[in-house]
């Protein structure tokens, strides 16, 4: 059988908002380098694809599309990318995959950053691409105004959406054409004809669209990998579109297996309207997870913190609760509908995280679904896509 | 009176023509092992920080990439960030513009850099307005040359109110009393003429409140803008009288802002030369100089300043006899000389005659000399004498080989300094600040005549 991808998405606590609140989470830690390294370290234990690390240019919120006053919640984050430079040494095989947006941040920024990631990581080093459409974050910038998170409904609404993904469309393009715009072999040292650089090997990227233009070449020579991977979530047409010109990786949100098998047809179905050639798109669906060995332990720690917030949890993705072999049974259930693989939400970490690595995972490997050592060093290679050919070597 | 520490940072060799590619023991300007050995030998050394320069667009020369130098680098604040995982005491400074930038990334960003190194970042606040930067970016060239400290200055000054819109206390995280942050942590309204932003922070206060200000201008803006806010200056004046002269003017400007003279560290930037004896260590030299000035390389150094193309003059033979063009210029993407061109060109042409320099050797002559040459002891003794005698407070060094351009120094002149009883033999504390001496950050002071 085909193994299973298995990534996991690390934020604050972790996703139930109440998780800072759990006895086993030292929640004065959140914002040091120690916490992140010891769930990177976990997860590596675990042999998982890749982490994920979310972030924005706002505080986390109760209230979809505007901030809240809320101090019984985690506020607070940091930025990402330099988040997943900072595990990078004190990791060696996992993929490290920072959220970085695409509707206030420069895409040359984002390129070389990435790239630099690329380079710490040894070729680990990925991308979720983000649009933000939060009209409190446009005002942290003053550069633009976006419309409160209600008037996004209705014709006007879809327009702006239309808009700020065919930004973040651009800005992916834009990214990809710089990581291509050193060829592999551009630095020669040619002591004979004093050069460093061939610079036929070096190419402008000349892209133009309505939000940038930019001219390039990076400054950052092409990363490890070539081009880092690309992951982007999704959860209606117009996101799979994006998805599916531009990144590697698509995360969904279905609900059941049912579910993910009309998702993954509409995935399929962007792809055919965008014309993408190459790889398909990598499926993953996110799953928010609560497990414990016990049954029934895990929905009662659920229900604890769903107490404590004063809410039940309510999430985009599916939530699960029950025993490590409950999970196992339903991804190897659910992959059925043609998935690749699934990011994995803890709902406590590390908690969850550490139930993922040394119970999940050993039931998967005892089913042949997972992989028993890292035989690839790169993120690419984890997930079996090839290092790719330089667009500009190509064309020549 | 008791003797001055001195402080010591380290460049990394980087992009340009002072590092040396041709020698075999050259690496990777790039490899994350290179950035990593640097970093651990400046650690070694006890130095205060560790330094990367930026440049967001790769040289050009008549039009085309410039191909004779090292080029290709990082991001400064992610390399940054992963050798924060391989070291626990080294200060950690990003160049970072502020032209291209937008204040609440990037304070965001030097907020993490600080908690993610317990206290070790340093932002290097330079300026830049040229278009042929900008078509990189999404403004393109949007500000006006007059306009670059202003920018600068209140992205600073921005920077500072996001930095402070978190208290230090809080974050709560009290799980008992359920509260995890205190009300309104992170709101912040700054309504400006360069920046108009209001909202709420993303991230808390780092260990040092503010990450430390470096400052790299020459220019009297330059110069005042560090005064006024910044608590580095990254200078170029490598001879004892330039630097005296400049560390009294610049010293002489911190009281208008209510500061102490010891409250900004003025640290230039020098390179050096080690040899068993004097004469060795100044043949080593002029050998890296020479290296240094290839023949392409000199041919391209004057191209910059005669504004146009001499590809057919030999670089073995005399100056060009073609009159510069004082036009536009053919050199986009390095400092601009702002000088007049002519007269550079002129006084050239007096020294090559006067001493019968070729092309090669004249650009040797007339192009950044090593500072510092000699023995270990000759080094650490001049070293210790620019600092003792107010011509600077410490030095940035920059190696011409990467990686290992800073193991001899560590090696066979910090433990001289040490001996002197002018350099620690550890480190203090654990943030950079610590290292500085420097106090918790300051809030913002306008000039005394502003505020009467």
């Amino acid at each position: 059988m085909t193994h299973l991808h298995l990534a996991v998405a690390l934020d604050g606590a972790g996703w139930h908002p109440a998780a800072w609140r759990d006895p086993s989470v030292r929640p004065g830690g959140l914002f040091g380098a120690r916490h992140w390294t010891g769930l990177a370290a976990e997860a590596e234990r675990g042999l998982l694809d890749f982490l994920t690390i979310e972030d924005a240019f706002g505080l986390q919120s109760s209230r979809p599309g505007e901030p809240d006053d809320r101090t019984d919640q985690v506020r607070g984050r940091l930025d990402a990318v330099l988040l997943a430079a900072r595990i990078a040494p004190a990791t060696s095989h996992i993929g490290l995959v920072p959220t970085a947006g695409t509707t206030h941040n420069e895409p040359f920024h984002v390129a070389i950053g990435i790239a630099s990631l690329d380079y710490a990581s040894h070729g680990r080093a990925g991308w979720r691409p983000q649009v933000a459409a939060r009209a409190a974050d446009a005002a942290h910038f003053g550069r633009r105004v976006l419309p409160p998170l209600d008037a996004l409904r209705g014709p006007r609404g879809r327009e702006l959406v239309a808009e700020l993904f065919g930004e973040a469309a651009d800005a992916v393009e834009v990214v990809r054409r710089l990581w291509d715009s050193w060829e592999d072999d551009a630095e020669i040292r040619d002591a004979a004809t004093g050069r460093f650089l061939d610079r036929d090997k070096l190419h402008y990227i000349d892209f133009e669209g309505p939000h940038f233009s930019v001219r390039g070449p990076s400054i950052t020579p092409r990363p490890p990998q070539g081009q880092p991977l690309v992951a982007a979530l999704a959860h209606d047409v117009v996101p799979y579109e994006f998805a599916a010109r531009g990144a590697d990786v698509v995360f969904i949100t279905p609900h059941s297996r049912a579910d993910a098998v009309t998702v993954v047809a509409q995935v399929r179905e962007a792809e055919r309207t965008v014309g993408r050639t190459g790889e398909p798109l990598k499926v993953f669906a996110d799953l928010v997870v609560f497990a414990d060995a016990a049954p029934g332990a895990a929905a009662a720690r659920k229900a604890r913190l769903d107490d404590l917030d004063g809410a039940v949890l309510v999430s985009d993705a599916d939530i699960f609760t029950g025993t490590p072999e409950e999970l196992a049974d339903l991804l190897l259930d659910w992959r059925q509908a043609g998935l690749d693989g699934f990011r994995l939400r803890p709902g406590v970490l590390p908690a969850d995280l550490v139930t993922i690595s040394r119970d999940l995972v050993p039931i998967l490997q005892r089913r042949e679904a997972f992989r028993t050592v890292y035989d690839t060093s790169t993120l690419r290679g984890h997930l079996g896509l090839a290092r790719p050919v330089n667009r500009y070597s190509a064309a020549r | 009176m008791p003797v001055k520490q001195i402080h010591l940072a380290a460049h990394f060799p980087g992009v340009n023509n002072t590092t040396v590619w041709s020698d075999p023991r050259s690496a990777s300007q790039i490899d994350f092992a290179s950035f990593e050995h640097l970093a651990r030998t400046a650690e070694r050394g006890k130095f205060d920080f560790f330094f990367l320069a930026e440049g967001l667009r790769l040289r050009e020369l008549k039009g085309r990439i410039h191909d004779l130098d090292v080029a290709g680098r990082p991001e400064s604040l992610t390399v940054l960030s992963a050798l924060a995982a391989v070291t626990t005491r080294l200060g950690l400074a990003a160049t970072v513009n502020s032209t291209f930038n937008e204040p609440y990334d990037v304070a965001r960003r030097l907020a993490t850099l600080d908690h993610l190194s317990e206290g070790r970042a340093a932002w290097n606040v330079v300026t830049s307005y040229d278009a042929f930067t900008g078509e990189n970016f999404r403004r393109g060239g949007f500000l006006d040359e007059a306009d670059r400290y202003t920018r600068a200055a209140e992205f600073l000054h921005t920077a500072r109110e996001l930095w402070d819109s978190w208290a230090d206390e809080d974050v709560l995280a009290d799980a008992e009393a359920g509260e995890f942050v205190r009300p309104g942590a992170g709101a912040f309204a700054h309504h400006g003429r360069e920046f108009d932003i209001t909202g709420r922070f993303t991230t808390p206060r780092g260990p040092q409140g503010h990450p430390v200000i470096i400052q790299a201008g020459d220019s009297d803006e330059g110069r005042e803008f560090a005064a006024a806010d910044a608590d580095v200056i990254f200078s170029r004046h490598g001879t004892l009288d330039e630097g005296r002269a400049f560390y009294k003017d610049v010293k002489s400007r911190l009281a208008r802002y209510g500061r102490r003279p010891d409250e900004l560290k003025i640290l230039p930037a020098v390179t050096y030369v080690l040899g068993d004896t004097d004469e060795d260590a100044a043949e080593r030299a002029l050998e890296i100089r020479r290296a240094q000035v290839s023949p392409q390389n000199a041919i391209a150094y004057l191209e910059g300043f005669w504004g146009r193309d001499l590809s057919a003059y030999d670089p073995d033979g005399p100056l060009p006899d073609v009159e510069p063009d004082l036009g536009e210029g053919v050199s986009k993407g390095r400092a601009q000389f702002r000088g007049d061109r002519g007269e550079v060109v002129r006084r050239w042409r007096a020294l090559a005659a006067e001493r019968g320099l070729s092309i090669r050797e004249l650009v040797v002559e007339a192009t950044g000399r090593q500072t510092f040459i000699g023995t270990p002891r000759t080094v650490a003794d001049r070293i210790d004498e620019f600092v003792q005698t107010d011509a600077a407070d410490g030095f940035i060094f920059v190696p011409h080989l990467t990686p290992g351009g800073l193991d001899d120094l560590v090696d066979h002149v910090v433990p001289l300094l040490q001996e002197k009883g002018v350099f620690r033999t550890d480190y203090s504390g654990p943030t950079l600040r610590d290292h500085l001496g420097l106090t918790a950050p300051r809030v913002r002071r306008a000039p005394e005549e502003a505020a009467s």
